[in-house]
C-alpha cells in the first residue's frame, strides 16, 4: 500500500499531512499543548492508529489516557517516535456514557494490551475485541470503577483470598499433562515489592508468566487530582519510583505543570534540578545492581553491601542539598526550593569527593559482577528482548537502550541543562539480561561526568545571578480544558504525565505514564521458554518499582 | 506407666520443690506461669522467675526479621539492614526470606485492599511468639494516602502492632530505635493489647447476605476465604 507518505520516519510530517492521511476518518481537531490531536470514531481504532505507524512513522504508543466527562468517555492515544520523540500526536476516541464501547488498540501495539485494562478497571470503557478484558490493579471482584464520575467510595468491598487456576491445564486434559502452576510472590524477596507473577512450568521451562500487578495501588492519580498545583501534588512523585529517584519523578510533574501554566525556571535552578537528578539516578541504577547480584548470586553480603555502600554516599549528599533521604519534595514549581548548602565550598568539595572515587568503586563492580563467569555465563543470552518487540510494547529507558534503541529524552526532547553539557547515550546491542546490566553501569559514569560539569558551573556561577525561584502566583488557575502530556528521562525510562485542567487550581484528570508498567509487561516475552532462574535474572534485569508500576 | 501420662514421673520426682512453691505462693497462683518446663525444673520460685527473664532476653537479642517489602519503606529498612546503620549489631538483623523462620515483621508500607488477606495470610504463617513494627504513617493511618479508594487505614486494621515507627520514610536511626523499644518490651514481659477491631478472613458463606454479597454469590465459592472492607466504618 501506498499514499506517498512513505519516506525516513524521522521526517516531520506537517499537520496537513496528517490530516490527509487520516482523511475523512478525522472528525475534528482537538489539539493539545504538546501535539496535534485528531477525533476518530471508535471503531476507526484500529485502522487510525496502523496507517500512522506504518506510515507516518509513529511506532510508539507512549500513553493511553482513559477519562469521563459529564456527557461522555474518551480514550487517548499519545502517540511519538523513537526516532524522534518530539514529534507527537493524539488520536481521541470519545464514546458515550450510557455504552462507552471503543475498539481495542491491542493487534496494533501490544502494549494496548495492559493500558486498556487499566482504562476499564478505573474509568469502565470497554474495548471491543481485547483478547483478555479483565480487571488489572483492583482485585477482580471489585465494585465499580473509581475514576469514574459516579464511584461511591464509601461502599464496602470483598477481596478474596482462592487459589489461582492453572490457565495451561485445560489445554491438557490427558493424564500425561505434567505442567506444575507455581506462585512466585507477592511476597517473594526476588519479585522486588509486591509483585505476583503466575508461572506455569513445564519441568524446568517456563510455559507461561502471567504478572499480577495492583497489590501496591496506592490511588496515586486520584491523590494528585485532589492536590492543587501550586504545592500539594510535588510530594507524590516522591513516592512513584521511591528508590531514591524522587528528583528525576518530581522533574516530570514540574515539566509538566511549567509547561502548562507557562512558568520560566531559572537558568541556575535547571543547573541545581540537573545534577539532583543525576545523583539520583546514580543512587537508583546502585539499587538496581544490588538486588540484581541478589537475584542472580543470592548475594547478600558482599555486593549488595556494596551497592548499598555508595548509596548511603549519594543519599548523604542529597540530603544535605534537600533536607532529606529519600522523598525529597525538593522541587517548587518555577525552580527549586533552596540553594546549595552553606557552606558551599564544603557541599561541592564533599560531592567531588564522592565523584573521584566512583571509577574505582565502578572498577570493583565489574570485578564482582560483569567479569565473573559465573555472572556471565548466567546472564549472556537470557532474557532476550528484541528490539521491534520492545517497541511494541513500549519500553523505554535502560531496558530500551540494552535492546539496541537509541532513545533517551534528555538529549532527544530536551530539558533542563542537558542540552548544554557533554555526554553520551549508551546503547548496548545484545538484547539480553548482560547489556542491561552494562548499560546502567555506564549510564553511572555518564551521570558522574554530568554531575562534575554541573558543578564546573555552580562553583564559578555570579553570585547575585543565583536566582533559585522565579515568580509564580500562589494560586495556579490553567485554562479550562488545557491539556498536555509531557516527559522525562526517569531511571527507568520515559516517566510522562498527562494533565487535563478544568479551570479551577486542581487538575481535572491527572495520569501518569509509568516506564516500568511498559516494561514489566514485556516480561512473558522475555522469559517464557526459558529455565525458571532466568525468569527471576529476566525480573531483576527489568529493574521495576512496583510504586510506579501501580501507582 | 501409661503413655498419656508422660509427664508423671516429672511430678513425683519434684513434689517436694513443688510444694515449696505452692506453700510460698499460696492457691490460686497465675496459671501464666505453670508451664511444662517449670514442672520440668521443679526449682524454687525465684529461679523460675529468672528462667522466663531470660527466655525474654534471648527473645530481643536473637531476633529474625522477616524479608518483607512492601512499599517505600522498605529500601530504608534495607539500608538498616546494610552497612552503615547494621541493625545486626543490635541483635535483631537476620532477615529471613520465609515468614515460617522469622519472628519479627516489619510492615514498611501502604497496604491496599488486594494485599491485605495477603498480609494476614503471612503474619498466621509466623510462629508464636511473633512481634510486628509498623513502619512509616501508612501503617499507622494510610500516611499521604489515607484518602484512597484502595488504601487500608493503617496496617493495625489487619495485624495487631507492637510498635509504631512515624515518618514518611523514617530514617534508618528510627527504625533502630523502634526496634530497640521492642527489645525493651519484649525483655519486660510486656504485650500489647489489640486495639483496633481487624479485618479478618472469613468463609464468603459466613457472610451476611446484604447486597454486596448477593451480587458476588455467582462469582465465589461458598468456602473461599475473603475479606470485607467496611471502609465507611475506617477511622
Amino acid at each position: 500500500m501506498s499514499t506517498g507518505l512513505e519516506r525516513d520516519p524521522a521526517i516531520e510530517l506537517s499537520d496537513d499531512d496528517l490530516e490527509a492521511l487520516l482523511g475523512d476518518r478525522a472528525l475534528a481537531r482537538d489539539d493539545h499543548l504538546n501535539a496535534p490531536g485528531f477525533v476518530v470514531r471508535p471503531d476507526d481504532v484500529q485502522s487510525v492508529l496502523s496507517d500512522l505507524r506504518d506510515e507516518a512513522g509513529f511506532d510508539h504508543l507512549a500513553n493511553l489516557t482513559a477519562q469521563q466527562y459529564a456527557d461522555r468517555y474518551e480514550s487517548i492515544y499519545h502517540l511519538r517516535k523513537y526516532a524522534d520523540p518530539t514529534q507527537e500526536v493524539s488520536i481521541v476516541v470519545p464514546t458515550t456514557t450510557d455504552d462507552p464501547v471503543s475498539q481495542s488498540a491491542e493487534p496494533v501495539f501490544r502494549t494496548a494490551d495492559w493500558h486498556e485494562r487499566e482504562a476499564f478497571d478505573l474509568v469502565g470503557i470497554d474495548y471491543e475485541g481485547h483478547p483478555d478484558p479483565r480487571r488489572i490493579l483492583l482485585p477482580e471482584t471489585w465494585q465499580g470503577h473509581p475514576l469514574s464520575e459516579d464511584y461511591n467510595q464509601e461502599k464496602p468491598q470483598l477481596v478474596t483470598l482462592s487459589e489461582h487456576a492453572n490457565p495451561v491445564q485445560p489445554d491438557h486434559h490427558d493424564d500425561e499433562s505434567d505442567t506444575m502452576f507455581l506462585n512466585i510472590g507477592p511476597h517473594h524477596p526476588a519479585t522486588h515489592g509486591v509483585l505476583h507473577i503466575e508461572t506455569v512450568l513445564d519441568g524446568e521451562t517456563v510455559v507461561d508468566v502471567d504478572p499480577d500487578i495492583g497489590y501496591l495501588h496506592r490511588c496515586e492519580e486520584q491523590m494528585c487530582q485532589q492536590g492543587t498545583y501550586r504545592h500539594q501534588i510535588m510530594p507524590y512523585p516522591d513516592r512513584w519510583d521511591y528508590v531514591s529517584a524522587g528528583l528525576l519523578n518530581e522533574w516530570a510533574y514540574a515539566r509538566t505543570a511549567e509547561d502548562l501554566a507557562d512558568i520560566e525556571v531559572p537558568e541556575y535552578a535547571q543547573v541545581i534540578r540537573t545534577m539532583g537528578a543525576e545523583l539520583c539516578r546514580i543512587a537508583s541504577h546502585m539499587l538496581a545492581l544490588a538486588t540484581f547480584a541478589l537475584d542472580v548470586y543470592g548475594d547478600f553480603t558482599a555486593i549488595f553491601q556494596y551497592g548499598m555502600r555508595d548509596r548511603e554516599v549519594v543519599q548523604d549528599i542529597l540530603e544535605d542539598l534537600t533536607g532529606q533521604r529519600l522523598m525529597f519534595n525538593y522541587f517548587r514549581l518555577g525552580g527549586v526550593a533552596w540553594d546549595l548548602p552553606e557552606p558551599r565550598k564544603e557541599f561541592i568539595e564533599k560531592t567531588r569527593d564522592f565523584l573521584d572515587g566512583l571509577p574505582a568503586k565502578v572498577d570493583e563492580y565489574h570485578d564482582l559482577l560483569t567479569g565473573n563467569e559465573i555472572f556471565q555465563v548466567r546472564t549472556h543470552d537470557t532474557g532476550i528482548l528484541e528490539p521491534e518487540v520492545a517497541k511494541q510494547y513500549g519500553c523505554t529507558g535502560p531496558v530500551a537502550r540494552g535492546s539496541g534503541i537509541d532513545y533517551d529524552l534528555r538529549r532527544d526532547d530536551p530539558y533542563g541543562y542537558y542540552d548544554n553539557l557533554e555526554w553520551d547515550v549508551v546503547t548496548e546491542d545484545g538484547c539480553d539480561n548482560y547489556s542491561r546490566v552494562l548499560v546502567r553501569m555506564q549510564e553511572v559514569e555518564e551521570s558522574a561526568k554530568i554531575i562534575e560539569q554541573c558543578l564546573d558551573l555552580l562553583e564559578d556561577w555570579p553570585e547575585d545571578e543565583r536566582t533559585v525561584q522565579s515568580n509564580v502566583p500562589r494560586t495556579l488557575k490553567p485554562d479550562a480544558d488545557t491539556e498536555i502530556y509531557r516527559a522525562v528521562e526517569g531511571a527507568k525510562g520515559e516517566l510522562g504525565i498527562y494533565i487535563r485542567s478544568d479551570g479551577t487550581d486542581k487538575p481535572g484528570r491527572f495520569k501518569i505514564r509509568s516506564p516500568c508498567f511498559h516494561n514489566l509487561s514485556a516480561l512473558p516475552e522475555m522469559s517464557e521458554g526459558e529455565y525458571i532462574p532466568d525468569l527471576i535474572a529476566s525480573l531483576g534485569s527489568l529493574d521495576i518499582v512496583l510504586g510506579e508500576v501501580d501507582r | 506407666m501409661s503413655s498419656d501420662q508422660p509427664r508423671q514421673s516429672i511430678y513425683d520426682s519434684t513434689a517436694p520443690s513443688t510444694d515449696t512453691r505452692d506453700s510460698r505462693i499460696g492457691e490460686g497462683a497465675d496459671d501464666r506461669f505453670n508451664s511444662k518446663l517449670r514442672e520440668a525444673f521443679g526449682s524454687t520460685p525465684f529461679i523460675l522467675t529468672k528462667f522466663d527473664k531470660f527466655m525474654n532476653w534471648v527473645r530481643g537479642n536473637s531476633m529474625f526479621m522477616l524479608q518483607f517489602g512492601i512499599a517505600c519503606c522498605s529500601i530504608e529498612m534495607m539500608h538498616t539492614y546494610a552497612i552503615k546503620h547494621d541493625l545486626d549489631r543490635f541483635g535483631a538483623g537476620v532477615p529471613r526470606a520465609s515468614p515460617r523462620q522469622a519472628d519479627v515483621m516489619i510492615v514498611p508500607g501502604t497496604i491496599v485492599s488486594k494485599f491485605g488477606p495477603r498480609m494476614k495470610r503471612v503474619y498466621d504463617q509466623m510462629p508464636e511468639p511473633k512481634f510486628v513494627v509498623g513502619m512509616g504513617s501508612c501503617t499507622i493511618s494510610g500516611g499521604p494516602f489515607q484518602e484512597g479508594y484502595n488504601v487500608v487505614k493503617g496496617a493495625e486494621e489487619i495485624i495487631p502492632i507492637d510498635i509504631h515507627v512515624p515518618g514518611c520514610p523514617p530514617r534508618p536511626e528510627a527504625l533502630v530505635y523502634g526496634i530497640a523499644k521492642l527489645q525493651e518490651r519484649i525483655r519486660n514481659g510486656e504485650s500489647t493489647p489489640v486495639v483496633v477491631k481487624p479485618y479478618e478472613l472469613e468463609e464468603f458463606g459466613d457472610l451476611p447476605k446484604d447486597e454486596l454479597v448477593q451480587k458476588l454469590a455467582d462469582d465465589i465459592d461458598e468456602d473461599d476465604l475473603v475479606m470485607r472492607y467496611n471502609w465507611a466504618d475506617s477511622p
